[in-house]
């Protein structure tokens, strides 16, 4: 009974510690800026990759779209900060993003022909899947300006669109 | 009094009749989604997709007879041609999905 009593006190405690540190950590919106912004910068680099090195039709088409949304996205997002008089925020989140996509992009440089076509859809299956769940749980509810916010989701909208297609041509290069 | 009354119902009878002049129907194109989702057309109807977004769609015929480019801030045209039901979609982004239904 104690036991069970010490147990239970110990997983609340837990778990209120737990909340507390995420909303502590919750990012403000230079922070939230730089991470979206930075998101995008790393879907256009393996965009103009993929464009350097396919000659498969459908995966050019799609590395096009790619570097053509995410480059509209994060123009928009650059003119919203500018009229904001908001500056993207360099942080933790946004620096393993990088590094993680500078992994890859290493990876997929090694690659050629039909294992880098593979590779580069289903690369951008987990990756727009990894973007968009940080978008729905953690960026757009932590963006206070209303601004952004709707960016954000407009950009969810259009990412979640990405993730379908990606889905439709890591299919087709099985 | 009488003639004039005359005239006035010809004329009615003449607009209201089934060989309506073809219309232009338009379908906003607006964060992602076809306004209105759904669109009633006729035969020889005009259809004109507005792309009200800042990146480019299409509205992709799922029995391809259409495929219309929408570049941002443009619009397109697609003339109807056959009754029935023709479901479509952007090919950028799939989640973007419509439905003209035409009649005769």
């Amino acid at each position: 009974m104690t036991l069970r009593l010490a147990a239970l006190t110990a997983a609340i405690l837990l778990l209120a510690t737990g909340i507390a540190t995420a909303q502590d950590n919750k990012p403000t919106d230079p922070q939230i800026a730089h991470i979206a912004y930075t998101a995008g910068q790393i879907d256009i680099e393996a965009g103009k990759l993929a464009l350097k090195k396919s000659k498969n039709k459908q995966v050019r088409d799609f590395a096009e779209e790619m570097v053509r949304d995410h480059t509209a996205v994060n123009d928009k997002a650059l003119a919203l900060v500018k009229k904001l008089n908001v500056t993207p925020e360099a942080n933790p989140t946004s620096k393993a993003l990088l590094d993680q996509g500078k992994k890859e992009h290493a990876t997929l440089s090694k690659l050629n022909g039909k294992a880098f076509d593979k590779a580069y859809a289903t690369n951008e299956v987990a990756y727009h899947k990894t973007v968009n769940g940080a978008l729905e749980t953690t960026l757009i509810p932590s963006a206070s300006n209303s601004e952004l916010k709707d960016l954000l989701g407009t950009g969810l909208k259009i990412f979640q669109g990405h993730e379908q297609h990606a889905e439709h041509l890591a299919a087709e290069m099985k | 009094m009488a003639p004039i009354g005359r005239v006035l119902v010809v004329a009615l009878v003449v607009a209201g009749a089934p060989t309506a002049e073809a219309e232009t129907l338009r379908i906003e194109l607006n964060k992602l989604t076809f306004t209105p989702l759904e669109r009633q057309a006729h035969v020889g109807d005009t259809i004109e997709w507005v792309n009200s977004d800042f990146v480019a769609h299409t509205a992709t015929a799922r029995d391809h007879s259409f495929d219309v480019m929408l570049e941002p801030g443009k619009s397109g045209r697609y003339t109807v041609q056959k009754t029935g039901a023709v479901d479509y979609y952007c090919r950028f982004h799939p989640n973007m999905t419509g439905r003209i239904t035409v009649g005769e």
